[in-house]
């Protein structure tokens, strides 16, 4: 008796909450945000020379000596060689993953060593002066897509590019520090440089 | 630590406490069915609604057929979301091609998205066509919120009505959270979070060329109207893998503040609401109070963790400053990432801005005590106020065997029925959390699905258990869930829902049937600090006792373990 009575309420009513909350509200809100706020609601996007270059909240990989590096990234993709297994894929946007090393793992050890080692060689100068290795240079990021990194590991990377491109150290400093975004009302966030803002720069910088 | 990250914990506690009776008031007046301003506009439709379900709102329902109400909503809820999976591949809104999710996974995220859980083992971007997440997922956000407001309600009722057979109408109560908090809050959030650059959008993805010449796909889709509902519902489903440490679904220090304000909004509203109801805000103070004590400790004994580095990474020479990078993004840092873990467990939200897996041992373990003691600071909506009730029962319980006199709160006389259904609700959830742990780390399909080893892979499937029974949905994402995670997680999430939401409302209908009982000098208050001492020791106690063998296992030895250099 109670059974069939709340058996109608229940179906409609859920019915009527599916499609106001699961069709009208999302579908009205991409119409909505598509018009006020068109260029965030497509992600972001930066184009250059008709080009999609990325997102400037995404982060990509970078590994020339050249370009700033970003943070280490777990992501995985598609090994093209057999499509059947995974491999190593740092910033692949299209399946964010982090680590999640435990901090007792031998793994998270043994690439943390790496990654240092690899610092150490490709910045040999910033080595000699002294300078600390960044924490954020030797971790992996949450997401795997982190597009910032902190002041410290930027200047960490300034002798590098600026010999890699033949540019006065003082000049990528300055455009280092220009870049800085500072927390919000002075504590509200961390201060970090977006990596891919900062590459773009300097690539307009070079020319 | 810093001083700008105290600031943040600062400023965001003041914040919680501002809206917490703006919001209250708002909250009864919906609920009870009084004026507001969004019911000229709504009002009309809400009436066509019960029309066509045939709902008469001035009907009310004892508690046994609201009970069956939730629950027959619920099953429904379970077999649409369980069908919209399995038939995602021939359904529209499908850019990605996705492929039908298979029978476990599907049944594990259904019974994920229907107790307001949202355990993911699925990864998002790579799993849902965009249907999926609005018509599954975006609708069982919603609702599953909706129930949990509308339970809360129902079981304040209880205590505010005297010598009543009915605690109200389930359907009613549904409707009228959707329409006027959910729904017009998340209009607001989307906007909001699309400006500060979330997507919305039903692309499935972009192909970019980077900089250094590579091609790089960028999934995206409509990602705010989640997101919003997400956070404001206690849900915590991300619409990526990562959830809410994704740029896309967290683009800055702003958004990720807003995002923690309103895991607590709803819940640190109903608060005072209760008090309302019973008539005295200064009862629903006094939860509040409890409340903060118990998430200060949190976020000050997580903060502190994380903001030391990992020694055995300081051992090669990096860097310590900056804390515990690992599995964290730059834009946050430790302290937000801090402050996002303790709110994200504090209520059943369980969305994640930094990985919990690679927090420190004593770090890692705050989020899974927070969980452990029943998500009741704030908690999630509507489950954290109910699930704290059930606590000071259990207080003014001890309190009236201290001095033999029979229990009352609020006028009401707790008697041995209430007893016994608050400790079946209290006792469930340990039972899922210990017992299933204890099966999964002896048993080969259980063991198999760790991704780590040593007294780190048991706090992984501890965590698990303890989120899934917690109805919280966070995890030590190491875990790569097989069939048989995904059947007892699934189970765990039903018996923590469920094995609390029928006890509670079975309380609820036992206290509105009684006679309120005038104060007299014997007469324990329950708005005062003893209370709240007492209130909290009771959290503290019945949790510490139950769970701190497993802990010890687990984080402590962990711990003991990194101290003293070793790795697993």
């Amino acid at each position: 008796m109670t059974i069939m009575r709340q058996m109608r309420p229940a179906l409609t009513i859920f019915l009527l909450l599916s499609v106001l909350t699961g069709l009208v509200y999302p579908l009205g809100m991409t119409g909505l945000a598509g018009l006020l706020f068109p260029q965030q609601a497509g992600g972001s996007l930066i184009r250059s020379e008709g080009k999609t270059v990325g997102s400037v909240l995404i982060g990509q990989n970078f590994s020339r000596p050249g370009y700033f590096h970003g943070r280490p990234s777990a992501t995985m993709g598609s090994d093209p060689a057999d499509a059947s297994k995974t491999i190593a894929a740092p910033y692949n946007a299209a399946a964010s993953v982090g680590s999640n090393a435990s901090p007792t793992s031998r793994a998270l050890v043994e690439r943390v060593a790496a990654a240092v080692a690899q610092l150490k060689a490709e910045n040999p100068e910033a080595v000699a002066a002294g300078e600390h290795i960044p924490m954020d240079l030797v971790t992996t990021s949450a997401s795997g897509l982190d597009p910032d990194i902190s002041p410290d590991a930027a200047f960490f990377q300034v002798r590098r590019v600026a010999q890699a491109r033949r540019l006065p150290e003082s000049e990528v400093h300055q455009l280092v520090e220009n870049l800085i975004q500072s927390p919000l009302m002075g504590w509200l966030g961390e201060p970090h440089v977006n990596v891919l803002q900062l590459n773009m720069a300097l690539d307009t910088l070079h020319r | 630590m810093s001083i700008s990250g105290w600031a943040t914990i600062a400023v965001f506690l003041i914040c919680v406490i501002a809206m917490t009776r703006p919001l209250g008031g708002y909250l009864k007046r919906v609920l009870e069915g009084e004026r507001h301003f969004l019911a000229y506009g709504l009002g009309p439709i809400e009436r066509v609604f019960y029309r066509l379900a045939g709902v008469c709102p001035r009907e009310e329902h004892s508690w046994s057929q609201y009970a069956f109400a939730v629950l027959a909503f619920k099953v429904l809820c379970f077999l649409a979301v369980y069908a919209l999976l399995r038939l995602q591949a021939q359904l529209p809104l499908n850019p990605t091609g996705m492929s039908a999710v298979a029978p476990d996974l599907a049944y594990n995220t259904a019974m994920s998205f229907v107790t307001n859980t949202n355990w993911q083992s699925y990864s998002g971007e790579t799993t849902m066509s965009h249907l999926s997440q609005m018509l599954a997922l975006t609708v069982q956000n919603f609702v599953s919120a909706a129930a949990g407001i509308a339970i809360a309600a129902a079981v304040i009722r209880g205590f505010s009505r005297r010598s009543a057979a009915a605690i109200g109408n389930f359907w009613v109560d549904l409707v009228r959270a959707t329409f006027y908090v959910l729904l017009p809050a998340c209009v607001i959030l989307t906007l909001f979070f699309v400006a500060q650059g979330v997507p919305q959008t039903l692309l499935g993805s972009v192909q970019a060329s980077t900089l250094e010449g590579a091609r790089q796909t960028i999934a995206l889709g409509p990602v705010a109207s989640q997101e919003a509902i997400k956070m404001l519902g206690t849900n915590g489903g991300g619409f990526f893998n990562t959830n809410s440490a994704h740029p896309f679904e967290n683009p800055n220090a702003l958004t990720n503040f807003f995002q923690m304000l309103c895991i607590f909004a709803i819940g640190a509203g109903l608060t005072n609401m209760f008090g309302r109801m019973v008539g005295k805000e200064k009862q629903g103070w006094a939860i509040f109070s409890a409340m903060t004590a118990l998430f200060l400790v949190g976020v000050s004994v997580l903060y502190w963790s994380e903001a030391h580095a990992n020694p055995l990474l300081t051992a090669l020479g990096v860097d310590p400053s900056l804390g515990n990078m690992e599995g964290k993004e730059a834009r946050f840092g430790v302290a937000a990432s801090a402050l996002f873990a303790t709110v994200t467990t504090d209520a059943s939200c369980g969305a994640v801005n930094a990985m919990h897996e690679s927090f420190l041992p004593l770090g890692g373990m705050v989020p899974l005590i927070n969980m452990m003691l029943g998500e009741v600071i704030f908690g999630g909506v509507g489950a954290g106020l109910y699930g704290f009730i059930l606590f000071a029962i259990i207080a003014v319980f001890m309190a009236g065997l201290m001095v033999g006199r029979t229990p009352e709160y609020l006028g009401k006389k707790i008697e041995s029925r209430e007893i016994k259904m608050t400790m079946l609700a209290v006792l469930c959830l340990p039972l899922v959390m210990l017992g299933f742990t204890a099966v999964a780390v002896v048993v080969k399909p259980g063991l198999s699905a760790l991704s780590a080893s040593g007294p780190h892979g048991f706090t992984e499937a501890l965590y698990a258990y303890t989120s899934a029974a917690a109805n919280n949905g966070s995890a030590f994402s190491g875990l790569t869930a097989n069939s048989f995670w995904n059947a007892t997680l699934g189970l765990g999430m039903m018996i923590g829902r469920f094995f609390v939401i029928v006890p509670v409302l079975a309380i609820a209908g036992a206290m509105a049937a009684k006679k309120v009982a005038a104060p007299t000098p014997g007469t324990f208050p329950t708005d005062n600090g003893l209370f709240i001492g007492l209130v909290t020791g009771v959290i503290l106690i019945v949790g510490g006792l139950t769970f701190l063998p497993a802990l010890a296992l687990g984080p402590i030895v962990e711990h003991l373990e990194m101290l003293h250099g070793s790795a697993f």
